[in-house]
């Protein structure tokens, strides 16, 4: 069918759209040229269709971009956005009588990948038993294949005594001063319940330098906390916790960063509006603010272990995901390993993706029943209604956004370029790859069998370019980023991606490959020529 | 120096601007002829440049001392306490003298030395010559002459000698022009644009009251678009909002009426005057200067400051004038009131929009020279060197410099400057120390004999090149002849590096630029060390059999080059096993960063003892 989309800030195309089980597709006529141009149906996040007989449909795409389709029949358009809402209410893994799995990653041909490849790439064992060798063992098994170790009954109790059975577990062992930083839930506050969590907290500093504190982080309000003792829930009490000391700093979670984001989304939209208005909205959506707490909480933690050697552990909640923002950001400040690409990689893969459980409410709202013991060991996952998916945001777009402002502060010390936090927005929600699929680990074992990695296929040498950073020099000192509001800056690259396309910094970012690369071939010629010397010294020597 | 009462003063604190919690930095403060110098305990110095201070206050005694607090010009903030009352009374008192000098003689400019002899001194003022600059634009031609009118000062006092207008233009039309025009600033060429055959003009109101006209000015403007073969239309550019033009007619001045001129399109694009800009840049400093800004009330206080929106009716004006040019091959002549502060802005931008010569480091010292210091830009009163009218100053240079930086932030590769080059710019219109800037016009410079005295800016600046090179500038793309900057309001941004550029522990940063020049270095460095290699192989090759020689050639590869071994150096520094001392990255130290006071919470003692401590301090208090 013909018509014309028009999308904002782009001259109008016209092209016959096609709707396949998973795309939309628009070619335009041959007199064009072959640009295609395709959708993955999922990432429409809204089709709002104009009443009357105009036919247009505007598109809100999860990676924030607005489409605009006028189909000259107004019957069709209908039948369009009906196929479009009803691709939306298919959850990713819905398994349909008589179909099967109908979620395109499962159909995903990738060039030069095979299944089943390098889904072992990053396993979080291999990170556990490198800081096991450092630790010396105290925590145990990091809750292999979701079953507790049943020899370790400390670890039992506690689990039922922290909300969701989220039991303190480690997150990052800092070497240098011989801390760690932990995570958990909330705990129980029952009255006989107390003693029993202790136990693990103080094996966890006895592996600390001896003499160490500990503090634990709430990500919550004191209010907050006390309000939750209500639900049997709340913080731990001074006295059953020697040698720990509790801090709040409160962040906010689940729906203000989340509207904050779509505000932010909206505001960027409009071109017309001047400074004044822009600079009022940018306050008004508050999304910055998010930014610089989720930061200065971290820094707050990492400073901690860093200098004053004390142990950390971090909850909120549900131990989820401010929690998980925090001790994921401080990994990457203090540790230089997880700045390179594959230590991002393992970072992502082990924080959000493998132990998460948390990542998809995108896909489906999170379960919130304070009875059940281990509310993300979820079910499979259910088809959502609409209303939970118009345009989510999972936490990690604020772990994304903090990421890019480290990025910012410190270019050289990143060996992943924006493009990667990009790539990761992107895959995060509608992605050919069945890496965020599901909520959990071993939520559906078939997509480890049936569909591609994201990791393989962001690890093509094609990809390079764009997702690494030409100015990477390693180095082993923490970074401590600037939390002044002048230094947080809106991540343009993300916001004003389909708005203001950054040409001229990307010709940048190509030219300061060109020229590290020709640095690269020249000093790879360098030593060839040493080389070469000596034979040539030898071959003279001979003759002579 | 009779103003220096106290030299040195010990045990001074240097309070940290934006700490909560008070931190402080002793040291010892001396006081200088020029400079006020403080030595920390680190050994680190801190100077300030007398010229440099815009405000000394003496804040109430406390019981650690008395607080002094200087503010510069180039944005620094520093907040002293003097142990003493009576040294930080001598100290203040003498600063309030030596700030502000009533004499031009007495300034820096004319006791630096930078130890050159007479013959360097001229040559360094000679690297500026406009004629050359009017004739790379191609002036004179048939259509534009230089002007001997202005020879003596006759007809405009802050004007330059040299001027260029019509060929058609006849003396008595430009003497009865410059009687209709304010301080006898009548229409004269600024920019040529050889290949369009179109003229940037500039000039100041004229006196045209209710009804006023001139003929002669008619004349004039009409030779100026009769001197554009292909497009007879001109635009006049009145820069200011068209309120305060009308304001102006009352006192006899104004703007032109489209009807006496022939072939004019009349334009004003709304630029607010030097006391809007004035008091936006101050309502800007004291919402950066907040001690613990919220993020909310950061860009609450940026929108309400008005700055960004005053830079981008600065661009847009300009933006309007490049176009007019480019897409209409159309004259233009600009005026504001007097026509040496916001017209200085746009003709200034809209060349360098037009223009990439001017995107070049010595190109844009041509355009300072030209369109602001040659037209008499009243850089002493703007910049307030002397002791003169505080309402006088007003930071419309800064202005432009902001203009240009968010135009190197836009097109990264179209300036061959990076932004050290404008901040350095910017320290010495305030610094006095090169004589560049001194005065008002060329001819009160003249008379200050300022080309025997002092010493020019431009050569530093461009012997020193290397500091200020942008690695990514691309010279000859043709995407960048003519730049046509996005005016969205997402892209201005408060300019961080100005404004906090003396606040270095508030951003960690490591520059990108000093990485890829180094890496840009070592590639040419090397590619020659090849070339030198594969030459001396063909020699050896030439010369059969000799041990020697090629020994001398493997041991010629370090030698020679020393960037690479510095690159190595540097290699081996960053993978050193970490010790204590070296655990953060350049001026990125959670000490120095505002979470520090979240972190002193953890060194808090348990609350009950704190209480306790409280009850303690009150009873001997």
């Amino acid at each position: 069918m013909d018509q014309a989309p028009e999308e904002s800030g782009v001259a109008p195309l016209r092209g016959t759209l096609c709707l396949t089980g998973h795309h939309l597709l628009l070619s335009p006529g041959l007199q064009m040229t072959s640009e295609l141009w395709l959708r993955l149906l999922r990432s429409v996040a809204e089709a709002v269709r104009l009443g009357g007989d105009s036919g247009i449909i505007t598109q809100r795409c999860k990676d924030l971009r607005v489409l605009q389709l006028e189909i000259l029949d107004a019957e069709e358009s209908l039948d369009i956005a009906r196929s479009i809402e009803m691709a939306q209410l298919l959850s990713p893994g819905a398994v349909l009588p008589g179909i099967g799995i109908t979620s395109f990653p499962f159909f995903y041909p990738f060039k030069g990948l095979r299944l089943r490849d390098a889904w072992h790439f990053h396993p979080p064992e291999r990170y556990y038993k490198r800081t096991a060798r450092e630790v010396g063992a105290v925590l145990g098994e990091a809750n292999e294949d979701f079953s507790l170790s049943a020899d370790d009954d400390a670890l039992a109790l506690s689990a039922r005594f922290r909300r969701g059975g989220r039991f303190p577990v480690l997150s990052y062992h800092h070497a240098l001063s011989g801390t760690v930083l932990l995570r958990s839930s909330q705990p129980l506050t029952g009255p006989q319940k107390r003693r029993r969590a202790e136990e693990l907290l103080r094996a966890g500093l006895a592996g600390a330098r001896p003499g160490a504190r500990g503090f634990i982080v709430d990500t919550r309000s004191a209010q907050a906390a006390k309000q939750a003792r209500v639900t049997d829930a709340g913080t731990e009490a001074k006295a059953a916790y020697r040698g720990w000391k509790r801090r709040h700093r409160p962040l906010e979670r689940g729906r203000p960063p989340q509207e904050s984001f779509m505000c932010l989304v909206e505001a960027c939209g409009d071109l017309e509006q001047s400074i004044d208005h822009w600079l009022s909205r940018l306050e008004g959506c508050h999304w910055l603010p998010h930014v610089k707490e989720a930061l200065s909480t971290t820094c707050l933690a990492a400073q901690g272990m860093e200098r004053e050697g004390a142990c950390i552990l971090v909850h909120g909640a549900e131990g989820t995901d401010s929690t998980l923002l925090v001790t994921s950001l401080a990994q990457l400040i203090l540790d230089p390993l997880s700045r390179t690409m594959a230590g991002i990689q393992e970072l992502v893969e082990r924080d959000w993706i493998q132990v998460s459980g948390h990542l998809a409410p995108a896909l489906r709202p999170p379960s919130r029943n304070p009875a059940s013991l281990c509310p993300w060991l979820c079910p499979l996952p259910r088809p959502v209604t609409p209303s939970s998916c118009t345009m989510p945001t999972w936490p990690s777009h604020l772990f994304l956004d903090c990421v890019w402002q480290l990025g910012r502060q410190f270019p050289l010390s990143l060996e992943f370029g924006e493009g990667l936090l990009l790539a990761l927005f992107e895959h995060a929600y509608p992605s050919p790859f069945g890496t965020f699929l599901c909520n959990r680990r071993d939520g559906l074992c078939e997509v480890r069998t049936r569909t591609h990695f994201l990791w393989s296929g962001l690890n093509q040498p094609k990809e390079q370019r764009r997702l690494w950073s030409p100015i990477y020099t390693p180095s082993p000192l923490a970074i401590w980023p600037s939390v002044e509001p002048w230094s947080l800056r809106l991540w343009q690259g993300l916001f004003l991606r389909w708005i203001c396309p950054p040409e001229p910094s990307g010709a940048a970012w190509e030219k300061g490959w060109q020229i590290v690369t020709d640095k690269e071939k020249t000093e790879l010629l360098q030593p060839s020529f040493s080389l070469w010397a000596p034979t040539l010294n030898a071959g003279s020597l001979d003759s002579g | 120096m009779e103003h220096i009462r106290t030299t040195k003063v010990e045990q001074v604190k240097l309070l940290d601007r934006f700490s909560t919690s008070n931190k402080s930095l002793t040291g010892t403060l001396y006081l200088t002829a020029t400079h006020l110098l403080f030595i920390d305990s680190h050994q680190k110095e801190t100077w300030i440049l007398h010229h440099h201070i815009a405000l000394v206050e003496k804040l109430a005694l406390t019981t650690s001392g008395c607080p002094l607090v200087i503010q510069c010009k180039n944005f620094r903030i520093v907040h002293f306490i003097v142990p003493r009352e009576r040294d930080c009374h001598d100290i203040y008192n003498s600063l309030l003298q030596l700030s502000k000098q009533a004499k031009y003689e007495d300034l820096y400019a004319f006791s630096y030395n930078p130890k050159q002899n007479d013959a360097e001194r001229l040559q360094g003022w000679q690297r500026i010559d406009l004629a050359q600059e009017y004739a790379r634009m191609g002036v004179p031609n048939s259509n534009w002459q230089l002007s001997d009118a202005n020879r003596e000062y006759k007809i405009c006092e802050t004007y330059p000698r040299e001027l260029y207008v019509p060929r058609i233009a006849s003396k008595p039309i430009i003497v009865g022009s410059s009687k209709f025009r304010s301080k006898g600033r009548f229409p004269v060429l600024s920019y040529y644009h050889g290949h369009k055959e179109a003229a940037i003009c500039r000039c100041s109101q004229p006196l045209s009251g209710f009804s006023a006209r001139c003929l002669e000015d008619e004349h004039l403007l009409q030779a100026i678009s009769k001197a554009n073969p292909v497009n007879h239309c001109m635009y006049v550019m009145d820069t200011r909002p068209k309120l305060n033009a009308m304001a102006n007619r009352a006192a006899g001045k104004g703007y032109e009426n489209e009807d006496n001129y022939s072939n004019i399109r009349f334009q004003f694009v709304g630029i607010e005057n030097i006391h809007v800009m004035r008091s936006s840049l101050q309502k800007l400093l004291e919402v950066n200067g907040t001690k613990g800004l919220s993020v909310s009330d950061f860009y609450s206080g940026l929108e309400s400051s008005g700055w960004l929106r005053h830079i981008k009716a600065v661009l847009d004006a300009a933006i309007f004038l490049a176009k007019a040019v480019m897409v209409e091959s159309a004259s233009v002549l600009v005026h504001c009131s007097d026509g040496w502060d916001r017209t200085s802005q746009v003709c200034a931008l809209g060349s360098l929009l037009l223009d990439p010569y001017y995107r070049t480091i010595k190109g844009f010292v041509v355009l300072i020279e030209k369109d602001w210091i040659s037209f008499g830009h009243k850089f002493s009163e703007r910049c307030g060197h002397l002791d003169g009218d505080p309402k006088e100053v007003s930071p419309v240079f800064t202005q432009f410099l902001e203009c240009v930086w968010h135009l190197t932030e836009q097109f990264p590769q179209a300036f061959e400057f990076n932004e050290a080059f404008l901040l350095q710019i910017h320290e010495h219109i305030h610094s006095c120390q090169f004589g560049n800037f001194l005065g008002n016009c060329q001819k009160e410079r003249e008379e200050l004999k300022l080309k025997e005295k002092t010493y020019s800016l431009w050569p530093f600046l461009l012997d020193d090149q290397k500091k200020y090179l942008n690695p990514l500038y691309i010279s000859t793309s043709p995407k960048f002849t003519v730049l046509e900057p996005n005016t969205v309001s997402f892209n201005f941004k408060f300019w961080r590096n100005m404004y906090h550029q003396f606040d270095r522990t508030l951003h960690p940063r490591q520059s990108v630029f000093n990485i890829i020049m180094n890496m840009n270095e070592q590639n040419k460095q090397l590619e020659k060390d090849i070339e030198d290699l594969e030459s001396k192989i063909k020699q050896c090759k030439n010369k059969p059999t000799d041990g020697i020689l090629t020994k001398e050639l493997i041991n010629s590869i370090h030698p020679e080059s020393p960037t690479l071994k510095t690159s190595l150096c540097f290699k081996e520094q960053t993978l050193l096993p970490v010790n204590h001392a070296l655990r953060t990255i350049e001026g990125s130290n959670p000490a120095d960063n505002r979470y520090r006071e979240y972190a002193e919470e953890f060194s808090k003692a348990e609350p009950g003892v704190v209480s306790l401590e409280y009850g303690v301090a009150r009873m001997t208090c």
